[in-house]
């Protein structure tokens, strides 16, 4: 099984439902695409985030109905900084896409994804307290796996392994 | 009025809309949590209002060390995320790696990896069996379950030398051939173990009291299991028909026959019988992978990759600089990410390993069903009565480990 390179041509991506669906239904909100050991990762504009994702969620062609990860990198020291990333699963047709998002170091924030899944609200809460990143429209976000009066947030590049101390 | 949320520490009587209602402190210490989760419970009466987890209490930053090791370093750190089933992190993350480095490994391995998984699927559903039942009432389950768990920790310290912490898969293989003896072992027990789970079952099945504690006791619609994304069983047990070794097979699943039970009750009963039908599916699969285990070399041949036999090493200078050069310096990686997600005894366990090219991973994520099952708590405890929760919680089967990472 040797290793195959990555296609990230958009134009050699376009049978894939995915990728057809977000050009057809959200123009300009698609970034960049690639597909890389049998994983399709789409980059998607911010702006469009929860258009994008709902799109895909509820697409006959597409259907990813069920969020299966949320996570987030970060690419200390280039900029934009963190890329958040959705892994959406479609029960139905049996395949997983991986959805980010760039997100700027000065001011990380993003619109949160509860109101498409009520159960993104503890990963959400993750991502804000290791990485730092605020959800607009969450519920309830603070702190869930730190104290309350942490200081920084270890997952970031930045925080030294064995913490400040 | 202050809310739920700023009750950090003390109980404290609150009034809501005139009624007086009770923020109740569970856990962090209390045996029926599984470890250390702590519930706050506003109650008005004995029956709940809302319910919050407060969850962190064994965070120990996994995934930041993984940041700071070789990639075979981490696979250590992965058996204490989910301590009831040590191979199955194991597997999902070498899985994951070898998916990185595009490496093929040899059948024996394949199935030496597939018949202990069911076993550690075996070993994690007999805790969960004992302390579920043990919660509610019944003593006896819990002593049986333990006695047939030690055989099972007899099997894993036969392969590795340890009972709990295995740390027996590599990226590649395992670490050692299956040591003599062991099949018979296996052998032996698949053939009694079919009528020992029917004892458990005889022993709570019918019985009314676990009827009584069980049946239409924290209900879940498959609706909800979705949009709150659970996995696992406590999907199944809400007809949500969906297992990752059946529909997205992964490390050989496909050649193995078996059923996933579904059950549409929603409640803790349909979950219990999930995951009893389970244990009968996951024996027959061991039994499978002993009749059909082949001979041949248990590691990938990839010298740069895994580490060489002990007889080469000390014989052949090749191979000795090998050695040198993984143990000092690890194996690079490919650029890259992927995400590996496999059917845990708890649900969805995802690995997402990103690769920078180094010898050290650049981010394991590790996504865990405990942490994701845990969102349905408060669907299932909402306006129900006090005491069902201790039933709630025993059904979602979590480990704190698991969720805390």
């Amino acid at each position: 099984m040797a290793l195959q390179s990555a296609v990230t041509d958009i134009e050699l991506l376009k049978d894939r439902p995915a990728v057809a669906c977000l050009l057809a239904g959200l123009p300009g909100a698609l970034q960049s695409a690639k597909f890389d050991r049998d994983e399709l990762t789409l980059w998607i504009d911010p702006i469009q985030l929860i258009a994008a994702l709902d799109l895909l969620r509820t697409s006959s062609e597409t259907r990813f109905a069920v969020l299966a990860d949320l996570t987030a990198l970060d690419w200390f020291p280039s900029e934009p900084r963190f890329e958040v990333v959705y892994s959406l699963l479609s029960h139905e047709r049996r395949e997983r896409i991986r959805v980010k998002v760039k997100v700027n170091g000065a001011d990380p924030y993003l619109e949160s994804v509860t109101a498409l899944w009520a159960g993104a609200s503890p990963f959400e809460r993750e991502v804000f307290d290791l990485f730092g990143i605020r959800f607009h429209g969450h519920p309830d976000l603070r702190r869930i796996l730190l104290p309350d009066d942490w200081e920084g947030h270890p997952l970031r590049k930045d925080y030294p392994v064995e913490g400040y101390r | 009025m202050p809310s739920i949320d700023q009750f950090r520490s003390v109980p404290v009587i609150e009034t809501r809309g005139g009624d007086p209602t009770m923020v109740l402190n569970m856990g962090p210490q209390h045996p029926s949590t599984h470890g250390v989760l702590r519930l706050l419970l506003e109650i008005d009466g004995e029956t709940i209002v809302r319910i919050r987890p407060d969850i962190g209490f064994l965070h120990t930053g996994i995934e930041k060390s993984c940041e700071a090791k070789f990639y075979q370093q981490v696979i250590p750190m992965t058996d204490r995320i989910d301590y009831l089933c040590p191979m199955t992190n194991n597997l999902a993350y070498v899985l994951a790696v070898e998916k990185l480095l595009g490496l093929e490994i040899p059948p024996r391995a394949i199935w030496i990896r597939l018949m202990l998984n069911e076993l550690t699927r075996i070993n994690s559903h007999l805790v969960w069996l004992g302390t579920h039942a043990l919660d509610i009432g019944a003593m006896t389950v819990f002593l049986y379950c333990f006695r047939e768990r030690e055989e099972i920790l007899n099997m894993f310290e036969m392969v590795s030398g340890q009972r709990m912490m295995t740390s027996y898969f590599r990226v590649g293989g395992v670490a050692l051939d299956l040591p003599l003896g062991f099949l018979d072992y296996v052998k032996n027990f698949a053939s009694y173990f079919p009528d020992r789970i029917e004892q458990y079952s005889d022993l709570l099945t019918n019985n009314p009291i676990w009827l009584g504690r069980t049946k239409g006791v924290a209900r879940i619609t498959r609706e909800d299991a979705l949009q709150l994304m659970l996995s696992g069983p406590t999907a199944r047990g809400s007809g949500v028909d969906w297992d990752l070794r059946r529909d997205m097979p992964y490390a050989g699943y496909d050649q193995l026959e078996f059923k996933v039970p579904v059950d549409n009750g929603g409640d803790v009963f349909a979950r219990y019988q999930v995951r009893m039908e389970e244990l009968r599916q996951s024996i027959g699969m061991v039994k499978q992978a002993i009749a059909r285990l082949p001979d041949g070399p248990y590691k990938a041949d990839a010298p740069k990759i895994v580490l060489p036999d002990r007889e080469k090493m000390k014989t052949q200078m090749e191979s000795l600089i090998h050695h040198f050069k993984i143990v000092t310096e690890g194996f690079t990686v490919p650029e890259g990410e992927v995400y590996q997600g496999v059917e845990s005894p708890r649900g969805e366990m995802g690995y997402y390993v990103v690769s920078d090219g180094t010898a050290k991973p650049y981010r394991v994520h590790m996504r865990s069903p405990s942490f994701a099952n845990l969102n349905a708590i408060g669907v299932m405890c909402e306006h129900n009565l006090l005491a069902d929760v201790i039933a709630a919680i025993g059904s979602i089967d979590i480990v704190l480990g698991d969720v805390d990472r």
